[in-house]
C-alpha cells in the first residue's frame, strides 16, 4: 500500500504537485493519468525518495522509502527505462541491483526469462531497442518479488505484442494481491489495465474513483443527426423536452435521447434526415474535458500552418 | 542496509564496465612503460652529469618518472566511476535501490579507492624495479633507505588522486567539468619540475637549512639536458606535488647523505 498524505513539490515559484492526498491499494491496478507534465513523474519520484518533498508525506507500507531495509523486496519500480549504464550487460545491470539488496543472483536469471530478454543477458545495454530497455526496466522491477510495483509510462516504445504482454503481467501481479500503480497519458491504455483511476493535472487531484465509476461518470451518450432541416427539427425536439446542441454544417447532437424516437418524431413532421446515429463520447474525450483547464502545454490548432519552404536547397542555404 | 550487499554491488558495477579496465591498464602502462624509457635514458646520461647532478641523482625517482602522465589515467577512473552514474541516468536506479545516500556513495568510494590503491600499488613496484633495471649500476635497492616507503608512498598516491578525483566528480556529477577541472588542476597549477624558480648558482649552502635541494647547491643553467628536471626529486618539495622522492643515492657518494637529510625533506 503506498499513502500519499498532503504531497506538495515546488521548484521555485512552480509548483509540480500540489496537495496530493490518496492511497493506492493492493490487489487492483491503479492508474496514474493526467496529461504531460501534470507531475505523474515527480509524484512517482517522491514516492521513491529520489526528490524531497516541499511538504508532505510519502510512506509505502506504512514507513517512508528510505527507512526500508532492502527496498527492492517492498516496491519495484519502473521509472526510466533509459536508467541504465550503457556499458553494462543486462545480467551485470540486475546483479549490481540483487546484490545491493541481498537478493540471490538465481533471481536475475528468473526475471530475464520472464521479460524474455535471457538470450540477450551477455549484451551490453546500449545496444538495446527502446522495447528490449523498457523489458530489462521491468526486469529490474520485478527483481525482489515486491508486493508493489510501480510503472512509469510501461507501454511507451513496445510493440503491440509487448503491449499486451504488460498489460497481462500487471493484471496477473494484482491479481496475485500486489499492489499496481501504473502511470499512462493515455486514456484508453487505462481503460483496459486499470481497475481504479487518479487522476492529477498540474499537480492537483482531479479524480480518484474506480474505472466504473468514472466511464459512467464521464462517458457522454448522444444522438448525432443530420438534417437540411435543421432549426425546424430542433425546434420539434425541444418541444418534446430534448436537449438539442447545434454543432454547425447542419448537424445536431441530442443528450440522452433514443434515436428511435427521434426518428419517429422526424417522421411526423416530414423532416428529411441524412443521418441519426447514436454516439458515446469516449473516454479518451472524458478524460480531454476533466483536464482540459489542466493542460500545460496546449497546441494551438488555429495557429497558422508553418510556411513550407520554397524549394529544398533554398532553406537551407538562407540558415548556411 | 548491509554494508556488505552495497560493496559487492559496486564491485559488480565497477568490474562490469570497460571504462575500468581501459583507464586502469592505462595508468600501469603509461606509468611503467615511460618509467622504464626513462630510467634507460637516465643511465646513458649519468656520465655527462655535472657533480651537483650527480649528487642530486635520485633512481627511485626516475623510475617513477612516468607517473605525472599516468596519474591522468587514474584521473579519469576516478571520475568516470562516480560521474558515470550521473550521466547515464543510473543514478535513479541506483538509489532507488539503496536510499541511503551516504551507504551508497561509501560503498562506491570505498571499492573504487581500494581498487586503485591496489592497482596504484602494483604500478609502483613494477614501475621500480623495471625503472631500476634499466638504470644498472646507478640502481637503488628496495632495502635501502627510505625506498620502501617511496615506493609504498607512490601507489598511495596513486588512490589519493583517484580518490580525489571521486570527490570532485560527486560534487559536480559532469564528466566534462570534472576533467576539464581536474586536468589543468593537476598538470599545470601543481608545479611541474620544469617551472619551478631555479635557486641561484654560488648560494650558500646553509642559505636555507632544512631544504635537501641545497645540498645539490646550485643548479647553473638546469637546460643543459633535457631529462635533467626528472631527475631531481629533492627540489621537488612545492606544494602540490606529492609524488614519491626515493632516496639520494648516486652510487660514488653514497656516504654523504645521512638519514637525518632524508628525514627532514
Amino acid at each position: 500500500m503506498i499513502e500519499l498524505a498532503g504531497l506538495t513539490k515546488r521548484y521555485g515559484d512552480k509548483v509540480a504537485v500540489n496537495n496530493l492526498t490518496f492511497t493506492v491499494r493492493p490487489g487492483i491496478v491503479t492508474g496514474f493519468l493526467g496529461p504531460n507534465g501534470a507531475g505523474k513523474s515527480t509524484t512517482m519520484r517522491m514516492m521513491l525518495g529520489l526528490d524531497r518533498p516541499t511538504a508532505g508525506d510519502v510512506r509505502i507500507d506504512g514507513r517512508h522509502y528510505d527507512q526500508l531495509r532492502d527496498p527492492l523486496k517492498y516496491i519495484g519500480a519502473l521509472l526510466d527505462a533509459k536508467a541504465v549504464h550503457g556499458g553494462r550487460s543486462a545480467f551485470n545491470h540486475l546483479l549490481c541491483l540483487a546484490q545491493s539488496n541481498g537478493i540471490p543472483r538465481a533471481r536475475v536469471h528468473e526475471v530475464l526469462d520472464t521479460v524474455g530478454l535471457t538470450a540477450v543477458a551477455r549484451k551490453k545495454a546500449k545496444g538495446f531497442s527502446l522495447g528490449m530497455g523498457q523489458r530489462l526496466g521491468i526486469a529490474g522491477a520485478l527483481l525482489g518479488d515486491p508486493q508493489i510495483l510501480m510503472f512509469d509510462e510501461p507501454v511507451n516504445g513496445l510493440d503491440p505484442e509487448g503491449i499486451h504482454w504488460i498489460r497481462n503481467l500487471m493484471k496477473s501481479l494484482a491479481a496475485q494481491g500486489r499492489t499496481v500503480f501504473v502511470s499512462s497519458h493515455l486514456m484508453s491504455e487505462m481503460a483496459l489495465t486499470a481497475d481504479h483511476l487518479v487522476v492529477i493535472g498540474q499537480g492537483r487531484l482531479l479524480a480518484d474513483t474506480s474505472m466504473a465509476d468514472f466511464i459512467a461518470q464521464n462517458s457522454r451518450s448522444y444522438v448525432r443527426i443530420r438534417t437540411p432541416q435543421e432549426d425546424r427539427l430542433a425546434e420539434v425536439l425541444r418541444q418534446n423536452g430534448m436537449t438539442v446542441v447545434h454543432n454547425g454544417s447542419g448537424t445536431l447532437e441530442v443528450d440522452g435521447g433514443k434515436s428511435e424516437r427521434i426518428g419517429e418524431l422526424a417522421a411526423r413532421h416530414e423532416v428529411v434526415l441524412h443521418e441519426l446515429s447514436p454516439q458515446q463520447a469516449s473516454l479518451e474525450e472524458a478524460f480531454m474535458q476533466l483536464t482540459a483547464e489542466s493542460v500545460e502545454y496546449h497546441a494551438h490548432s488555429e495557429a497558422p500552418p508553418e510556411q513550407p519552404p520554397q524549394g529544398w536547397g533554398q532553406s537551407w542555404r538562407k540558415e548556411g | 542496509m548491509a554494508t556488505t550487499q552495497v560493496l559487492r554491488s559496486e564491485w559488480t558495477k565497477i568490474r562490469s564496465v570497460a571504462s575500468t579496465v581501459w583507464t586502469l591498464s592505462l595508468a600501469v602502462v603509461v606509468t611503467v612503460a615511460l618509467g622504464v624509457l626513462i630510467s634507460l635514458l637516465s643511465r646513458h646520461e649519468y656520465d655527462n652529469l655535472d657533480r651537483d647532478d650527480r649528487l642530486s641523482f635520485d633512481p627511485t625517482f626516475i623510475s617513477f618518472a612516468g607517473m605525472s602522465l599516468g596519474q591522468l589515467a587514474m584521473i579519469v577512473f576516478g571520475v568516470l566511476v562516480v560521474s558515470n552514474e550521473y550521466s547515464t541516468g543510473m543514478i535513479r536506479t541506483s538509489l532507488a535501490a539503496v536510499p541511503q545516500r551516504a551507504t551508497f556513495l561509501g560503498g562506491k568510494i570505498a571499492v573504487a579507492t581500494g581498487l586503485a590503491l591496489l592497482v596504484g600499488l602494483v604500478t609502483s613496484f613494477i614501475a621500480f624495479f623495471l625503472g631500476q633495471a634499466m638504470l644498472g649500476e646507478y640502481k637503488a635497492h628496495l632495502g635501502d633507505e627510505g625506498v620502501l616507503r617511496a615506493v609504498i608512498g607512490g601507489g598511495l598516491y596513486m588512490a589519493l588522486i583517484a580518490l580525489l578525483s571521486m570527490g570532485v566528480a560527486a560534487m559536480l556529477r559532469s564528466p566534462m567539468l570534472s576533467l576539464g577541472i581536474l586536468m589543468p588542476f593537476l598538470f599545470l597549477v601543481s608545479p611541474h619540475p620544469r617551472q619551478r624558480p631555479r635557486h641561484q648558482e654560488g648560494r650558500p649552502l646553509s642559505a636555507r637549512p632544512g631544504r635537501q635541494q641545497d645540498h645539490a647547491g646550485g643548479h647553473p643553467g638546469g637546460q643543459r639536458h633535457p631529462l635533467r628536471p626528472l631527475g631531481r626529486a629533492r627540489d621537488h618539495g612545492a606544494v602540490g606535488d606529492c609524488r614519491p622522492g626515493g632516496r639520494f643515492r648516486p652510487a660514488e657518494e653514497a656516504g654523504r647523505v645521512s638519514a637525518a637529510d632524508f628525514a627532514r625533506s
